[in-house]
C-alpha cells in the first residue's frame, strides 16, 4: 500500500525533501548488511510506498506540495531534480504569491476554502496512482500560518473525502523562544482542529532536535538543514519496512494502519512521540559499536523517565509499584517523574533483531490500566540496517511525553489571549474569540486526560 | 511592494532607495536574467516599441522599470531623479507633480492638493498596481514636519485604505528633529500622526538626529587612522558606492542611504530564499498586537565592515548585541530601558539558526518584555547578505521607548497651539477647522495614554490568568 505524502509550507516542504532524501539514500546504499534477497525485498516495499515508477529515469516521490508563497517550493523541486538519485512529479505543486502571514485564521478560513479545489484534485491525482492507497502523511508546522492554518483545512477535506483511509499529521512544535510571536496561537487552534479531523499526531520539537545536533551530533553551527535531517531520520526509522507480527515472512503492507491500530485505542489520545537511538556524526559510526541490550535499556528508560535524548537520563526514576496512589501533577504541584503510557511501539533495525529481549517493555506498571501490557505494547523488526547504523531502535509513544509541552504551549496561549492581544489580527479573516475558546477548552480536555493516566 | 514616494524628503530618500536596489540586484543577479526577486520591485519591459512596450516576465532583462510612484508638489527634486543617471528607471506616468510647493502646510497638502489630485492619484496607482503580479504592500515615503510628504502623504495613505483595503500600509516617516528649523513642523506632525493612527499598518518612525548621529560615527570610525583604509566602501550603509550616482555627494545623502538600506532589509526576506522567510505580512501580524500600537523602531546593524573575510563568532554576536544599544536605533529612543511589546529579528547572509538562538538566549535577561508577551520573538532568515557584507541584522522593535518622541512632540504642538500662532494659515484652507486640531491632539494623547499603561505594568507582580477548568 502506498502512501501519499502532503508538504505544507516552508517547514513542510522542507522536511518532506529531507524525508525523501533520506528514505532513498538508504535504499539505495550497500549497508544493509543483509542478504541481497532481504534488501530487494525492502529496497521494493520502500519503492511501493512512498515512490511512484513514471515515465523517468528515477522514481518520483508520492507527494504533493502546497505553499501560499513560491520560493520554497520552486527551492525543493530543483534540489531534489539535482540529486539525481529521485524527484518530484512536476506538477503536483500548488502555490500563491501572497503567504500566510503567520495567520493561522488566513491559512484557514481564506486560503483554504479559496484552493481547496486544486489542492484536492492533486491529492485526488496522487491517490489515484497508488495501486491500493495507504493513507495520508501531512507534514506541517503549528507555528506560521500555511502549514498551520492550511494545513488544519486540508486535513479536515482530507477526511471528508477519504472517510475511510488514515491521516497521520507530521506536527513540528516550533522553539519555545519564539520564531513566530503569535505561535502559540496558531499552535493551539492547529492542535485543536487537527485532533477532530486527524488519527493521529507524530511530534517533533525543534528545541529538542537541536539538542540532539549540539550535543550528539556535535555540529557547531546549526542551520535548519541539520535539523531537518535528523528529523528526516527518526521518520525514516519509522517509515521504512519492517516485520509486524502479523506480517509475517513478508513485509508489512500497511505501514499507518499498522501504527494506528497498535498506538491509538481511544480516540481522545492522539499524541504520539519519536525517540530514536543511537544519534551520532557520521564519522563517528565506524568506530561504534551497539548491542540491543544496551539500546533497548536505554530506550526503556528514555520512555519512562520521557527522556529526549541517550544523553542526560535520569536513571533514578523507576516504575510505580503496583497498588500506590498516584500523585496528579496539578493538585501537588510536583513535576511529573514517571511517564505513563498507554501502547508503545519498538521498532529493531539491524543485525540479530530477533534474538532480543523485550519483556521489560511489557511490565504492566508503565502502562495505564485498560490495555492488558501484551497489547499495549508492539514490536516490529527488520534485520535490514538502516542509514549506515549497524542497529537502531526507534520507540513510537503515545505516553504523557508530550503532556509537559502542551501544557507549556496552552499556557503561554492563554496568557496572551487574556490579554486580548493581537486577537484583532484574526477576527480580521473570521476567527473569533469564541473559536479561541472552544480551541483552548478541546486542548484542557486532552490534557486533562492525559495528566490522569 | 509599490513604494510611493511624497514630498522632497520622500523622494529624496526614495532615489537613493531605487538606486540602492539595483546595485543589491545587480550584485546578486549575475546572469541578466529577469528573475522573482527583481519582479518584485521592477518591471522588464522592451522597449523597442517605445516607452510603453510590453512587459516581458522572464529571460533577460531589457529595460527594468521601477513599481513606483513620485509624488511632489514642487518640481526640483523629482526633476533632478529624471535627469539623474536614474531617468530611465522611471516613465511620466509614474510622476505627479505641481509647481508651486505645499509651504510646509501640511493643510495644502491634505485638502487642497489632496482634493486637486485625486482622480490623477487613483489612476496612476490602479495603473501601476494593476503591473503587478501580487501587490502585498504599499510603502509610504515622507516627512513629518513639512506640507507636501506630510498633507498630501497622509491623504495618500487614506485613499490606499479606500482602494486597496487588503494591501498592507508601511509607512517610513522623518519626523522633524530637535532644531528644524520649520516653525509649523508640530502642527504639520501631529496632524498627520491622527492619519498614521487611524490608516497605517505599520510605521517606521525616524528622526534626523539619529541618522546624523550615525553618519558622524561611520566618519570618525572611517577616518582614523588605520582602521579606516580597511573598512569596505560599499558595506557602509551611508555609501553610495557602486551605485549609479556619480555625482559628488550632497549632504543627506548618506543619511537617505542609511533609510534606503532599512527599506532593502526590510523586504529581503520576501525576494531572496532562505531557510525561514519572513514577508511584510508576517512583521505586521507579529508585531502589532493592538491595531493602534503599529510604531516600530528599527535598527540596522553593521554600519560597515572590515575587509577581513574570516569573521569570527564574536563579531557575529556582537552584530546582535548593537542592534539593541541606544546609538544604533533610528529614532532617539532606548529600547533597552523601556518596555517590549514585540521584536522582530531579520538576519541576512551566512548566519544559522543556532547563532540567533545563542544570541537570543543571551540577550533576553537584559530586556524588559511586557508579561503576556515573554518570548515575543519573530525572526526571520534570508540567506542572501547585501552587497559588501556577509551578513546583517535589521531590528524592529515594538517598544514604548517611542513615548518620549510623541511627547516631546505633543509639547512642541501644544507651545504653538495655545497662542494660536500661524493657525490662520491653515483655517483659511477650505475644510480645515479648529476641530481638525483638537481631534489630532486628542489622538495623540490617547495614543501616549496607551503607552503609559504598558509602562506601569512593567515593574509589577506578574500573576498569570487561571486556566479554564474541565469537569474530569
Amino acid at each position: 500500500m502506498s502512501i501519499v505524502t502532503v508538504q505544507l509550507g516552508q517547514c513542510g516542504n522542507q522536511i518532506g525533501h529531507e524525508v525523501f532524501n533520506a528514505l532513498c539514500g538508504d535504499i539505495r546504499g550497500t549497508h544493509g548488511l543483509c542478504s541481497k534477497k532481504e534488501n530487494e525485498s525492502y529496497h521494493n516495499a520502500c519503492k511501493e510506498r512512498f515512490f511512484s515508477e513514471e515515465e523517468s529515469e528515477v522514481p518520483v516521490a508520492r507527494a504533493v506540495l502546497v505553499d501560499m508563497e513560491p520560493k520554497v517550493i520552486s527551492q525543493t523541486l530543483s534540489r531534489a531534480a539535482q540529486s539525481g538519485y529521485w524527484k518530484y512529479n512536476d506538477r503536483s505543486h500548488f502555490c500563491q504569491k501572497q503567504g500566510s502571514g503567520n495567520n493561522w485564521a488566513n491559512g484557514y478560513s481564506v486560503h483554504g476554502p479559496r484552493h481547496k479545489e486544486i489542492i484536492m484534485n492533486l491529492v485526488q491525482k496522487e491517490a489515484e496512482k497508488c495501486d491500493r492507497l495507504g493513507g495520508f502523511f501531512t507534514i506541517m508546522s503549528m507555528a506560521g500560518g500555511t502549514g498551520s492554518g492550511l494545513g488544519a483545512f486540508v486535513t479536515q477535506c482530507l477526511r471528508d473525502a477519504f472517510p475511510t483511509s488514515f491521516i497521520l499529521n507530521h506536527v513540528i512544535w516550533p522553539y519555545g523562544t519564539g520564531e513566530v510571536i503569535v505561535q502559540n496561537y496558531n499552535s493551539v487552534l492547529t492542535l485543536s482542529h487537527l485532533y477532530r479531523s486527524s488519527d493521529a499526531l507524530l511530534v517533533h520539537e525543534n528545541d529538542v532536535i537541536h539538542k540532539i545536533c549540539a550535543q550528539l551530533m556535535n555540529i557547531k553551527q546549526i542551520s535548519f538543514r541539520d535539523v531537518n535531517q535528523v528529523i528526516a531520520h527518526q521518520l525514516g526509522s519509522v517509515f521504512q519496512p519492517t516485520y509486524t507480527a502479523e506480517s509475517g515472512l513478508h513485509y508489512s503492507r500497511n505501514p499507518l494502519g499498522d501504527l494506528m491500530e497498535t498506538l491509538v485505542p481511544h480516540p481522545e489520545f492522539k499524541m504520539l512521540g519519536l525517540r530514536n537511538i543511537p544519534q551520532m556524526p557520521e564519522n563517528s559510526l565506524a568506530y561504534t559499536t551497539f548491542s540491543w541490550l544496551g539500546l533497548i535499556k536505554h530506550l526503556r528508560q528514555m520512555l519512562i523517565a520521557n527522556a529526549k535524548m541517550e544523553e542526560g537520563i535520569d536513571w533514578q526514576v523507576k516504575p510505580r509499584r503496583l497498588g500506590c496512589s498516584i500523585p496528579s501533577s496539578h493538585s501537588t504541584n510536583k513535576p511529573l517523574h514517571f511517564n505513563t503510557s498507554i501502547a508503545n511501539l519498538v521498532i529493531l533495525r539491524g543485525k540479530d533483531p530477533h534474538s532480543v529481549d523485550l519483556g521489560s517493555f511489557q511490565d504492566p506498571s508503565l502502562y495505564t490500566s485498560w490495555l492488558k501490557p501484551q497489547d499495549a505494547f508492539n514490536v516490529w523488526k527488520t534485520p535490514r540496517a538502516f542509514n549506515k547504523y549497524e542497529k537502531s531502535a526507534s520507540l513510537v509513544s503515545n505516553s504523557q511525553f508530550l503532556l509537559k509541552p502542551l501544557d507549556n504551549v496552552v499556557g503561554k496561549a492563554w496568557n496572551m489571549f487574556a490579554s486580548k492581544a493581537y486577537i484583532h489580527q484574526y477576527t480580521k479573516f473570521g476567527i473569533e474569540e469564541e473559536d479561541f475558546l472552544d480551541s483552548f477548552t478541546a486542548l484542557e480536555q486532552v490534557i486533562s486526560s492525559y495528566s490522569t493516566l | 511592494s509599490l513604494p510611493v514616494a511624497v514630498g522632497q524628503c520622500g523622494n529624496q530618500v526614495g532615489c537613493r532607495f531605487w538606486d540602492l536596489a539595483l546595485r543589491e540586484h545587480a550584485a546578486v543577479n549575475k546572469k541578466g536574467i529577469y528573475d522573482e526577486a527583481l519582479s518584485s520591485f521592477f518591471r522588464n519591459i522592451d522597449t523597442r516599441s517605445g516607452d510603453d512596450g510590453p512587459d516581458i516576465y522572464k529571460g533577460k532583462i531589457r529595460s527594468l522599470k521601477a513599481r513606483a510612484l513620485l509624488i511632489d508638489m514642487e518640481e526640483g527634486v523629482v526633476n533632478e531623479i529624471l535627469q539623474g543617471p536614474l531617468r530611465d528607471v522611471f516613465d511620466s506616468k509614474q510622476l505627479i507633480t505641481d509647481v508651486s510647493g505645499s509651504g510646509n502646510n501640511w493643510a495644502v497638502g491634505h485638502k487642497l492638493y489632496g482634493y486637486q489630485y485625486r482622480e490623477s492619484i487613483v489612476e496612476k496607482l490602479r495603473k501601476t498596481a494593476e503591473h503587478c503580479d501580487c501587490l502585498q504592500c504599499f510603502f509610504i515615503i515622507h516627512s513629518m514636519g513639512g506640507g507636501t510628504g506630510s498633507g498630501l502623504g497622509t491623504f495618500v495613505l487614506n485613499l490606499l485604505e479606500e482602494e486597496f483595503p487588503e494591501v498592507y500600509r508601511f509607512v517610513t516617516s522623518v519626523y522633524p528633529s530637535g532644531e528644524d528649523d520649520v516653525i509649523t513642523s508640530p502642527y504639520n506632525s501631529v496632524l498627520a500622526m491622527k492619519e498614521l493612527n487611524e490608516h497605517a499598518d505599520c510605521v517606521l518612525p525616524i528622526e534626523n538626529e539619529s541618522l546624523f548621529d550615525i553618519v558622524n560615527k561611520i566618519h570618525q570610525m572611517t577616518s582614523s587612522g588605520k582602521l579606516g583604509s580597511s573598512v569596505k566602501q560599499s558595506s557602509l550603509v551611508t555609501s553610495s558606492a557602486g551605485s549609479a550616482k556619480t555625482a559628488p555627494e550632497k549632504p543627506f545623502d548618506a543619511m537617505n542611504n542609511i533609510v534606503a538600506n532599512l527599506l532593502l532589509n526590510l523586504t529581503s526576506s520576501a525576494r531572496f530564499e532562505g531557510s525561514l522567510n519572513m514577508d511584510l505580512n508576517e512583521i505586521s501580524m507579529n508585531l502589532v498586537p493592538f491595531p493602534r500600537l503599529h510604531y516600530l523602531v528599527s535598527s540596522l546593524t553593521p554600519l560597515y565592515t572590515l575587509a577581513d573575510v574570516n569573521v569570527p563568532p564574536r563579531r557575529l554576536d556582537q552584530m546582535f548585541s548593537d542592534a539593541f544599544s541606544r546609538d544604533h536605533q533610528l529614532i532617539q529612543a532606548d529600547p533597552k530601558h523601556s518596555l517590549y511589546l514585540a521584536c522582530a529579528l531579520l538576519v541576512r547572509g551566512n548566519v544559522q539558526v543556532s547563532d540567533l538562538r545563542r544570541n537570543i538566549e543571551r540577550l533576553k535577561p537584559s530586556l524588559n518584555f511586557v508579561s503576556w508577551n515573554q518570548e515575543g520573538w519573530k525572526t526571520g532568515l534570508c540567506s542572501v547578505p547585501p552587497v559588501g557584507h556577509s551578513h546583517s541584522l535589521l531590528a524592529l522593535a515594538n517598544n514604548t521607548c517611542v513615548k518620549p518622541t510623541f511627547i516631546e512632540l505633543k509639547d512642541k504642538f501644544m507651545k504653538l497651539y495655545k497662542k494660536k500662532a500661524h493657525l490662520h494659515h491653515y483655517l483659511h484652507i477650505e475644510g480645515m477647522e479648529q476641530s481638525c486640531f483638537s481631534e489630532a491632539m486628542l489622538s495623540l494623547s490617547d495614543l501616549i495614554e496607551e503607552y503609559n499603561e504598558l509602562d506601569a505594568t512593567k515593574d509589577g507582580p506578574r500573576t498569570d490568568p487561571s486556566r479554564l477548568k474541565i469537569a474530569v
